[in-house]
């Protein structure tokens, strides 16, 4: 027992552990993301229904827009990096096969990947206008 | 990899059901929902930057009878899941874990994710909704 004990709050004893050895990192996460995305959504929602029945031009316009654009990939790295916390855990209660275990947990985490890249991408053409 | 034959803990058959379980597998559907979800957006976006012509298959998906069903259940999904994720972000804080409270803002996420939907396509509907 050092003297400084007295400071440490009682999470210093679940960092590290758990069955990947990451402890509550990968709790943590999840709130961050969710919270994120509890405003992100509003405004995305927002966005897409003021876009509703508007022409091309308009459309991409308004993604290329550099605000628009800015909270777009915002939303979509929290929504991606999201679901694949989520997800991880579905499979974890679910699939109990070790190898179809791995083999789904990596085609969902390169699926999350592709997709963020993939979007994020397509953003950053309009909003650089190529 | 053998798997032992272990006892398992009573599994849902053996409940009645009630509200709270009811909210608890809804966020998991909803999450899942809006997982494949993600992957549309990822794709309306890619098809936004290729060119009008790749643009005009997105709406005209979104548009035909079952685009709108598809985009009506995704907005349910996203209220639900929303609605409901705040109060599991309450919980971690550690409010709401009384009965009663529990009873209540279940019903406070079922209803709330209805109305929620029917605002959004109010408003659609009411802009002139998608072409
Ligand atoms: C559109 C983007 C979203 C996607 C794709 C998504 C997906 C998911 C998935 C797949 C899960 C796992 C469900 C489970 O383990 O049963 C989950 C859990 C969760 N989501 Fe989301 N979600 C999204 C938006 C949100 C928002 C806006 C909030 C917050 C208001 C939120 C809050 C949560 C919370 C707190 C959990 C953990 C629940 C638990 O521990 O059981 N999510 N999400």
């Amino acid at each position: 027992m050092s003297r400084f004990d007295r400071f440490r709050a009682p999470i210093k004893n679940a960092r590290g552990l758990g069955s990947a050895k990451d402890g509550v990192h990968h709790f943590i996460v999840q709130r961050i993301t969710a919270v994120a995305l509890l405003f992100l959504a509003i405004y995305v929602v927002g966005l897409v229904v003021t876009l509703a029945g508007a022409d091309y031009a308009t459309a991409r316009a308004a993604v290329a827009h550099p605000a628009n654009a800015v909270l777009l990939v915002a939303f979509l790295l929290a929504m991606f990096w999201h679901a694949q916390l989520g997800l991880q855990v579905v499979i974890e209660d679910y699939v109990h096969t070790p190898w179809l275990a791995i083999a789904s947990q990596l085609a969902v985490r390169f699926a999350c990947v592709l997709a963020a890249l993939a979007s994020v991408f397509a953003v950053v053409r309009i909003a650089l206008g190529t | 990899m053998s798997q032992p034959v272990r006892p398992l803990s009573p599994h849902l058959q053996v409940y009645r059901w009630q509200i709270q379980m009811v909210t608890s597998i809804l966020h998991r559907g909803t999450g899942i929902i809006l997982a494949v979800g993600s992957v549309l957006i990822a794709a309306a976006l890619a098809c936004l930057a290729a060119g009008p012509e790749a643009w005009a298959c997105v709406t005209g998906l979104a548009g035909s009878w079952f685009g709108l069903l598809v985009l009506f259940g995704w907005t349910w999904a996203l209220a639900y899941h929303w609605i409901n994720g705040i109060r599991h972000l309450l919980q971690d804080a550690g409010l709401g874990y009384s009965i009663a409270q529990f009873v209540r803002n279940g019903w406070i996420t079922v209803i709330g994710s209805l109305v929620i939907t029917g605002l959004v396509w109010g408003v659609v509907i009411s802009r002139g909704g998608f072409a």
